[in-house]
């Protein structure tokens, strides 16, 4: 029974008891016995406080099935009982006598060896007569006292180096230490084994430690933890960079219409390079940002270039369409409704009507040019959310100016209104973030100034 | 399987298109070595087929009845009304299910099908090369329009419901014999051509028995579209300008922001 059972008590006796602390609810025909209060109950095959994690109810469905909860063997046929013995391990030298709980089943105690004994492993280190020093692993750099001490040390420690060069009574670096090491074992290798092609597979010979590599390598690795978060960053994105440009380098292979973005001509193979090929590309987080969001589409374009030209014979229309998507692959679905919205309000269609090739091109370059802007605008947005009072003086008074902005448009000449466009522009924006409709550049702000626009007018408004 | 129907409607007892019959001699190559041989293509040059499809739908007027209301057309026509038959082989057109014979072949310009019919429906358009052209066929779709969408007054048997889709059928890399054949014809947009190229001798040009392949001087060409691209290039002309104007006015404010000097990144186009 548990504990808080016992404690709040329960309104009627459990019927069986159990030989474990296993719980058991009462029975089902209790009705009126069960207390209205959950807390109280405890689920039934699960103890309390596993329970309790799902939060004191019961889930609304069963995750698992009672039954398949393992009972635990054999709980009743035999007899269990937990004593206090002493143990021997193989693993002990010494005849030091320790003494632990051991779980008796009907008074026959476990046999065998201490369970733990079969992880006291060690390593074989090498035993080397001193003749055979003499003769094959004498070192300017390395004294025998030094050496055999060495050895003497890997052999208690493990080849743990690290603790090595911590006892070393003089001071080695760990390199040193493990190059000295693999050396004389490699010597010793290569001086005992009968013919030279019996250990040519032999790790130690086949690679051997190389000092200089290594520490050069653990300096590397020691540059790429103390890197910044921001460096971190910045090498992250050179290297995608790298690996689209390398990318689109290979798709555009054969073809020369296709230019590529010259950002980095070498991938930087080591952390420094990263540093200075990210200074080379340009200083401000901005250009990044914009490079960051044009460079993935150009592998895209190629490869929808490639694709079309397999197919031997296509529609210009759909040639569009493709160019257009893969130009728009990095855009999120709000994003190309905001290109097509500003297409729209520019006069153009969406899909040419006369789609010949170089209105086709003037196409696609309109859409990606939008999308350079639409980028800014949401660049500008961000700056100003960090931006100091006098910035959110300028841009809070937005609500108010569309009545000077619009009638200034008006006044000009109808097919040119860069100021409206970029008041739509800018309030696009804002009304992103109200509303998860796409922006429209004129809808239902309660100026006077709207009957003048008739030429803004949507059917659809309203 | 060349198909003559005209239709169960003889309204005015004139025939509105017959497929007419021609003996074409171009040299070509014979179609099994046309499979086992690689065909030679002409890389980087793209040779491109405007051209122009829909359908014109005449009411009957008093001659309309429940089933038969209007008589029209559809068909595949070169932009500049040339003849398309040196690109296209045989246009397949497939009607609605109610119609005999819905399966229509084409095996020669004009390629058009007229019908008479009451509803509106889609008309799928297989387009079929010729052998040194392309082995692969084009489809196109057009929905079949009968009642005129602007101020349904009246209808008229004078005035058709026209609706014409431009495009381009474009060869990325055409075979050189093609290119060859078709490198100074009419209907063909073929760009400058490399001076390094050589292509082999233009076979024979086709002889037309009957009549030409081209539309100039068709019954319906009045009621023709004329797509021009000048109009549309403007259109985004200008449209880039102003986008252009934007995006320096916003770098400029970015920058002035950032106090940073201005990004390098040019206005791409």
């Amino acid at each position: 029974m548990d504990a808080k059972d016992i404690l709040l008590g329960l309104p009627k006796p459990t019927t069986t008891p159990t030989p474990h602390g296993h719980q058991l609810l009462p029975l089902p025909a209790d009705k009126k016995s069960r207390p209205p209060k959950e807390s109280q109950r405890k689920p039934d095959g699960i103890s309390r406080e596993v329970y309790a994690l799902t939060g004191g109810l019961a889930p609304l469905m069963p995750s698992v099935d009672v039954n398949h909860l393992k009972r635990r063997a054999q709980s009743e046929n035999e007899k269990i009982t937990w004593q206090w013995l002493p143990f021997t391990s193989s693993a002990r030298k010494d005849n030091l006598q320790l003494y632990h709980w051991v779980r008796v089943v009907n008074g026959v105690p476990p046999s065998g060896d201490y369970s733990f004994a079969k992880y006291n492993k060690s390593v074989d280190v090498i035993k080397y007569t001193d003749d055979e020093y003499e003769k094959h692993l004498t070192d300017p750099m390395w004294t025998k006292e030094e050496t055999d001490e060495l050895f003497d040390l890997c052999e208690r420690f493990d080849l743990r180096f690290i603790v090595i060069a911590d006892r070393f009574p003089t001071s080695r670096t760990v390199e040193e230490l493990k190059s000295r090491y693999y050396s004389v074992c490699r010597a010793i290798l290569i001086a005992r084994a009968p013919a030279p092609g019996d250990i040519a597979g032999h790790p130690l010979v086949k690679d051997a430690y190389n000092i200089s590599q290594d520490v050069e390598r653990k300096r590397a690795l020691s540059m790429v933890l103390s890197q910044t978060k921001q460096q971190e960053r910045r090498d992250a994105e050179v290297l995608a960079e790298a690996k689209r440009i390398s990318e689109a380098r290979k798709a555009a292979k054969g073809t020369d219409e296709l230019e590529v973005p010259a950002m980095t001509d070498t991938v930087p193979d080591d952390n420094d390079g990263a540093a200075a090929a990210v200074d080379s590309l340009s200083p401000s987080p901005n250009a990044q940002f914009t490079s960051g969001a044009i460079a993935p589409p150009v592998s895209e374009i190629a490869s929808t270039l490639a694709s079309l030209r397999m197919m031997r014979v296509y529609l210009r229309t759909h040639a569009l369409e493709q160019m257009v998507q893969a130009a728009s692959s990095s855009a999120g679905l709000r994003t190309i409704k905001r290109v097509e919205q500003t297409l729209q309000d520019l006069g153009v269609n969406l899909k040419p009507k006369v789609p010949t090739k170089a209105v086709c091109a003037e196409h696609l370059e309109l859409r990606k040019e939008i999308l350079t802007l639409l980028n800014l605008q949401k660049q500008l947005q961000y700056k100003e959310a960090e931006g100091s009072s006098y910035r959110d003086g300028l841009y809070a008074e937005t609500p108010g100016t569309p009545p000077k902005r619009v009638q200034r448009a008006v006044e000009q000449d109808r097919t040119f209104v860069p100021d409206s466009f970029s008041f739509g522009g800018e309030r696009m924006g804002k009304r992103d973030q109200k509303r998860k409709a796409p922006g429209r550049l004129l809808e239902g702000p309660p100026s006077p100034a709207q009957s003048k626009r008739p030429r803004k007018f949507k059917a659809s408004d309203g | 399987m060349p198909q003559n129907l005209q239709g169960e409607c003889q309204p005015d007892g004139t025939n509105e298109s017959t497929p007419k019959i021609q003996r074409i001699k171009i040299t070509r190559p014979s179609e099994d070595s046309e499979k086992k041989i690689a065909v030679k293509r002409v890389k980087d040059v793209e040779v491109s087929v405007p051209i122009v499809y829909g359908t014109i739908a005449f009411w009957l007027g008093r001659k309309a009845s429940e089933t038969l209301s209007h008589k029209w057309t559809v068909y595949v026509r070169g932009a500049t009304n040339e003849d398309l038959g040196v690109v296209i082989k045989r246009a397949v057109f497939q009607l609605h299910p109610s119609f005999n014979n819905p399966v229509r072949v084409v095996e020669s310009p004009p390629f058009e099908i007229s019908e008479c019919g009451w509803g509106e429906f889609e008309i799928a358009i297989s387009l079929f090369f010729h052998n040194d052209v392309c082995d692969k066929q084009l489809d196109l779709y057009h929905h079949l329009k009968l009642y005129s969408e602007e101020d349904s007054g009246p209808q008229s048997t004078k005035k058709p419901v026209v609706v014409e889709t431009y495009n381009e059928i474009v060869f990325p890399e055409p075979p050189a014999d093609f290119l060859a054949r078709v490198q100074n014809h009419p209907a063909v947009v073929v760009p400058r051509l490399p001076a390094t190229l050589s292509l082999p001798p233009a076979p024979v040009q086709e002889v037309h028995e009957s009549g030409r392949g081209d539309t100039k001087d068709h019954m319906l060409s009045p009621w023709f579209v004329n797509f021009s691209e000048a109009d549309e290039l403007l259109k985004l002309a200008a449209a880039r300008q102003q986008v252009q104007a934007h995006i320096m006015k916003l770098r400029r404010q970015l920058s002035m922001m950032d106090g940073m000097p201005q990004s390098l990144k040019p206005a791409s186009g």
